[in-house]
């Protein structure tokens, strides 16, 4: 190894640390694809008796035991421990929930996360909608809906630093502004822009319009693609009628994607209660911008309180359970109606 | 519409058709769709012209001003890419890294989930319906909820506060990390293939089972090669969740440099106060050029992936 001001050149230290890293890569897909290779063997070999209950062993189990292991059981647990204390040793009631609720920055962190799960879904699938109306039909339309796509292709973390550095404050006024944001406070007139990302409650507002930029697309996709299923003999016998296009747009669109438009708002609302890394990266949770999935990763793992970060957790199963339910509604239905 | 319609009818008819392609075309909506999607890549652009700027350039002036004064450098990429401290690793590091994570991470959860979703689909027992309506349940349990448990399970060997396993040693390889995502990724790909799978023929399978085809060989020769389509809107889908994830690799990852993915490593950059912008840029579309390019070539498996699972019946 060559050290030249303590900066190392990439192949040098790379390979000692890749090479065990590349080994256990290859070593883990060749032993799954091994196992999976056996199971067929010995499936296919036995007598169809046998295949009969085999056949569960090898399809069903394995799939049963993770999410038994992976997501049943520590729901279960997450539970359980939301009523012990920070190391999981006494029991002490509510108390966690009772810190939640009372302790000031953690009700600043619930408000948000309300601000959240509403803002999100309402402001993301309404400019999908609008979208989505406009491209319907538009000669060429597809790389319009492709560049307001890609943002879901970008990680949220990633995302986050395109966005600060739209965000960038420059504190010197004599210096220009390298963000953009500032640039355009200057050009239309306000002096003295704020310190987008310190001034609360402005900050929580910019955070969202990260998440509303990387959701519209979804929404975009989704609904433009049950327009695409009205009849068209139900839009012309509206033109013919000579209805306008706002209630074109209100009276026949909106009303015959409804249950998309649902389907939409409930995926954008689950995605946004789990919102982690823009919070994260983008302010680290300060200047009272937190959120209930990043403050439970810091009680849980930084304060190392599994009490409170698992009452935390818990607080963040409850928002999701009434539209569980509803979409388990309306998958039955849709069952019994098939 | 028969054939003796009158003329007129059938004039008016072709009117109507017209005025609605001109209605649909209508230049005020393209007009708005084009600023909107514009306005949507402008930040994006904006990363991409500084991270190809000379330092000095991008901490005296906007980027924007890049067109009246082009300097072009690849010097950021270079420093990036190559140069780590005794500290952190070059992003080469963990751009393998993000691979390394990746790969299996989508490969696991997609076998498990096709063999969960044809029992499913196509084994008939008792409760079946049951267990396909909580693993749909299960799609909505935010991580959060799993993560402690999980964790000490992984690195302790505790299950429900008492230890039942020894040391696994596996803490800080890429072991637990994969196998969280596998879990973590089954309720939505067995619901999505599940969706599919259940849409072969039924002649198709009963012949095969007539012909003396057993459930495995049943799989392997049918509905297998018929699913393909449908596993691999689901393996985009995937790949792009595990590269771009943050949550997971933190918990699982046990702070380990040595194993840590992308999005780690750009997070922490932004944390330091020491990265300035002509890093950050830079590794940012480092981190994001895999995903992108994914993106735009497999667009449309991707978009049929995500109908699949959003607009239903």
């Amino acid at each position: 190894m060559t050290v030249d001001n303590g900066i190392l050149t990439a192949r040098e230290t790379g390979w000692d640390i890749i090479a065990p890293n590349l080994t256990i890569t290859i070593f883990g897909l060749l032993t799954f694809a091994a196992v999976i290779f056996l199971l067929f063997i010995i499936g296919e070999r036995s007598s169809v008796k046998a295949q009969e209950w085999i056949k569960y062993l090898v399809f069903l189990v394995p799939a049963l035991l993770l999410l038994g292991i992976g997501l049943v059981y520590p729901a279960i647990r997450t539970l359980f421990l939301s009523f012990m204390d920070a190391r999981a040793e006494n029991f002490i009631g509510f108390d966690n929930y009772i810190w939640a609720f009372t302790k000031p920055e953690i009700l600043i962190v619930l408000r948000n996360t309300v601000i959240w799960t509403l803002a999100v879904p309402l402001f993301s699938t309404t400019i999908g909608l609008a979208i989505a109306y406009f491209t319907d039909r538009m000669k060429r339309g597809a790389w319009v809906k492709s560049l307001i796509f890609m943002p879901m292709a970008i990680s949220f973390v990633g995302a986050s630093v395109i966005w600060r550095f739209v965000y960038q404050y420059e504190p010197n006024l004599n210096k220009p502004d390298i963000g953009l944001m500032s640039a355009i406070a200057k050009a239309i007139g306000i002096e003295d822009p704020p310190i987008w990302l310190i001034e609360a409650p402005m900050n929580t507002f910019l955070l969202i319009a990260v998440m509303v930029w990387i959701q519209s697309g979804f929404a975009m996709v989704v609904l433009g693609a049950a327009m695409k299923n009205i009849p068209d003999e139900i839009v012309e016998a509206s033109m013919l009628d000579g209805a306008s296009q706002w209630r074109r747009f209100s009276q026949i669109t909106v009303p015959m994607i409804r249950s998309t438009i649902v389907v939409v708002v409930t995926t954008v609302l689950i995605g946004t209660l789990k919102v982690f890394d823009i919070v994260r990266t983008m302010t680290g949770g300060n200047f009272e911008t937190n959120v209930i999935a990043n403050e439970m990763f810091n009680q849980a793992f930084q304060q190392r309180n599994y009490g409170t970060g698992s009452a935390l957790a818990i607080l963040l199963f409850l928002g999701v359970i009434p539209i569980v339910a509803y979409n388990i509604r309306q998958l039955r239905r849709e069952r019994t109606e098939r | 519409m028969t054939q003796v319609a009158p003329k007129r009818e059938g004039l008016k008819l072709i009117q109507g058709r017209r005025k609605v392609k001109d209605a649909f075309s209508s230049p005020w909506a393209s007009f708005f769709a084009i600023v909107i999607a514009i306005l949507w890549t402008i930040p994006t652009f904006g990363l991409l012209v500084t991270s190809f700027r000379p330092k000095v350039d991008i901490v005296t002036t906007g980027w924007w001003t890049f067109f009246s004064n082009p300097n072009v450098t690849l010097e950021n990429y270079q420093s990036v890419f190559l140069q780590g401290n005794n500290v952190t690793p070059p992003l080469s590091q963990y751009i393998f890294n993000s691979f390394a994570i990746t790969i299996p991470a989508a490969v696991f959860p997609l076998t498990i989930a096709v063999f969960a979703a044809y029992a499913l689909a196509w084994f008939e027992f008792k409760g079946r319906d049951f267990i396909f309506f909580s693993i749909f349940a299960l799609q909505v349990i935010p991580l959060q909820l799993t993560l402690i448990p999980l964790l000490q399970l992984f690195a302790r060997g505790q299950f429900a506060g008492i230890e039942i396993l020894p040391d696994l040693g596996i803490t800080g390889t890429y072991i637990p990390i994969w196998i969280a995502h596998t879990m973590f990724g089954l309720p939505l790909a067995i619901f999505l293939l599940h969706n599919f799978l259940s849409q072969i023929p039924r002649e198709l399978v009963e012949a095969a089972r007539v012909d003396g085809a057993g459930w495995f060989m049943l799989f392997r020769k049918i509905i297998f090669p018929l699913s393909i389509p449908a596993i691999a809107s689901f393996a985009i889908f995937q790949f792009l969740w595990v590269w771009n994830d943050l949550l997971v690799g933190l918990t699982f990852g046990g702070g380990v440099r040595e194993i840590a993915p992308l999005t780690i490593r750009l997070a922490e950059m932004v944390g330091t106060r020491g990265s300035g912008w002509e890093v950050l840029t830079a590794g940012a579309f480092i981190s994001m050029i895999v995903p992108l390019i994914v993106f735009f070539t497999l667009q449309r498996y991707f978009i049929r992936g995500l109908l699949a699972g959003s607009v239903k019946g």
